[in-house]
């Protein structure tokens, strides 16, 4: 069985957000950028499915939507365990137009599972997975967090507030990857960034869509005047101040 | 051109997120100048499906059928699109939560309808249609043009309130056409966490970090957020520590979240925390280090050791009430 990894490329999480082009365009300029965290633990968790040698499990592969610059971080996906890469070659306009490529690829080159990140850590649009999974007319997984197979059943996690449910489900189907699915993402060893070299990373050209929606401008929070500190023996006055002051108590 | 919210139920109750949404969904369609339309889905009782008229809801449509008593983001995409259809409905908006998440991507698909998750208020402008959103968590945001005839948002928690507005109830039921094999998921248990606060409906958030030293040292946090009723969380190398579980971290890569008041203990305030509480109404701080950054973001902070300051600030609470 086949499974595809939906990669996000973005700019690593510690990044300061700065704007260009009178805030209609982020400053990408000294930006680091790396695999979207959720589509990471989506691939490091695809990759100890396929190394368990007593599942069905034998493939898997990474897609993006994107232009050159992302096969940097395309590459280090295939030097973490995936076998083969495919960028979309197009400037990902929306999540529509995203998911509508993707799912257009998947057409003719199908797959049993597609995993995709929670959300990417950028535009926090949470999309992709669930538009890819109506485009494709097949179950989602929202919030998953355990991918487990236990006598040739696939057995699901999904995270619900204050609980989980424990589901089964038969492929194809999409999972919208939440943390938990595994302990932590891997790191490319060196010997894998040797083989990454020769794995093949194939672009292929973008379908006539139309996106949905587009950004026409950024903006940065307010920062917030001043912190009125508190003496630590004048906890008393802590507390009046969260009730007459800020009406929170 | 009517405006659709979808009013999620849990376990046949509405909760107050809600009732925001309505209040936001009847300003919305005030704006267009048409009508507010709630579309309920499940079996919910009919004093409950009252209560939202209470903040303007022209009319509750209830689609009830035993099958859709567990929600299914497939399922419940196709049912709203039916009655997006039949209303013909211009925008559908949907809290910003798990099941909003789920069902929004799908119906963006069905109906073509552009969609913009977690808008954070009115919006700026109609005609176009633009509108604020989060991005990067919270480090920043953008306004989104929705190009598509018809509009799908996501509404984030405390972005507008809710607001009453009373209006008389007119309740319709609705019956949705749906085939046998679109019920595939199967659910072999659920389980829930003993009674906790759930961090997402907190209005109150007790947060600590790596400052607590040690997973043993939590006790003090469990108690403050025990006595004020609130709901705890932890940064991210807690979390990655194991000393919590996932669920409770907060940040970036975590949850975002907007709570009335968020305590952040031990936690020094790096950039990918800060983003994923920065929306939160007021922040108090308690840290060791007097320079953290997190007292930059902070209304209120204190510089002490979390050890003793909670317990005192427990015992003042409790003896307040």
């Amino acid at each position: 069985m086949k499974i595809l990894v939906c990669i996000s490329n973005v700019p690593d999480t510690t990044t300061k957000v700065k704007f260009t082009d009178n805030n209609k365009q982020i400053d990408y300029a000294g930006v680091q950028w790396i695999i979207n965290p959720w589509d990471e633990l989506a691939l490091t968790r695809a990759i100890e499915l396929k190394e368990d040698s007593s599942n069905s499990f034998n493939e898997v592969c990474v897609i993006n939507v994107g232009l050159s610059n992302c096969d940097a971080t395309l590459r280090k996906a295939l030097a973490i365990g995936a076998d083969k890469a495919i960028r979309i070659d197009a400037e990902p306009l929306d999540a529509y137009f995203v998911a509508g490529q993707i799912a257009d690829y998947l057409k003719n080159n199908p797959f049993d599972i597609v995993l995709s990140g929670i959300e990417s850590s950028d535009y926090n649009g949470s999309s992709v997975g669930g538009m890819l999974s109506e485009f494709m007319d097949c179950p989602a997984i929202s919030s998953m967090t355990k991918l487990d197979v236990e006598n040739e059943n696939i057995i699901i996690h999904r995270a619900i507030p204050g609980g989980k449910q424990i589901l089964e489900l038969k492929p194809p189907f999409v999972g919208i990857v939440q943390k938990g699915i595994t302990n932590e993402p891997r790191i490319p060893a060196m010997r894998g960034i040797m083989m990454a070299r020769k794995k093949p990373l194939d672009v292929v050209p973008a379908i006539e869509l139309e996106s949905l929606s587009h950004i026409v401008e950024f903006e940065l929070p307010v920062a917030k005047v001043s912190c009125k500190m508190i003496d630590v023996d004048q906890l008393e006055e802590l507390v009046d101040l969260l009730k007459s002051e800020a009406k929170v108590l | 051109m009517s405006v659709i919210a979808f009013a999620k139920n849990w376990e046949g109750k509405f909760k107050k997120s809600t009732f925001e949404l309505v209040s936001y969904a009847k300003d919305l369609a005030s704006r267009l100048n048409t009508e507010t339309l709630i579309l309920s889905i499940g079996e919910v009782d009919e004093s409950e499906l009252g209560k939202l008229a209470q903040y303007g809801a022209d009319k509750i449509i209830s689609a009830e059928d035993s099958r859709l008593n567990i929600l299914s983001s497939r399922i419940y995409a196709e049912v709203i699109s039916q009655v997006v259809n039949k209303e013909g409905a211009s925008f559908v908006i949907l809290s910003d939560n798990n099941s909003g998440k789920a069902i929004s991507p799908r119906l963006s698909v069905k109906l073509k309808a552009g969609l913009a998750a977690a808008v954070l208020a009115v919006p700026k402008s109609l005609d176009p249609f633009v509108i604020q959103k989060r991005v990067f968590s919270g480090k920043a945001f953008a306004y989104v043009q929705i190009d598509s005839e018809k509009k799908i948002l996501t509404l984030s928690k405390n972005s507008f309130g809710i607001v009453e507005n009373s209006v008389s109830l007119n309740i319709e039921r609705f019956t949705p056409e749906l085939a046998d094999d679109i019920f595939k998921i199967k659910v072999n248990s659920i389980e829930n966490a003993d009674d906790k606060v759930i961090l997402a409906d907190a209005d109150i958030v007790v947060s600590a970090g790596r400052g607590m030293k040690a997973a043993d040292n939590w006790q003090p946090v469990e108690d403050l957020a025990s006595v004020l009723g609130a709901a705890t969380a932890c940064s991210r190398p807690v979390s990655d520590d194991g000393w919590r579980g996932h669920e409770e971290h907060v940040g970036q890569t975590g949850k975002v979240i907007a709570p009335n008041l968020y305590f952040a203990i031990g936690i020094s305030g790096a950039i990918q925390h800060v983003a994923g509480v920065n929306r939160s109404k007021c922040i108090v701080a308690i840290n060791t280090d007097p320079e953290a950054p997190i007292f930059s973001v902070a209304d209120y902070g204190v510089v002490g050791d979390a050890m003793i300051v909670l317990p005192k600030l427990t015992e003042i609470i409790r003896s307040g009430e």
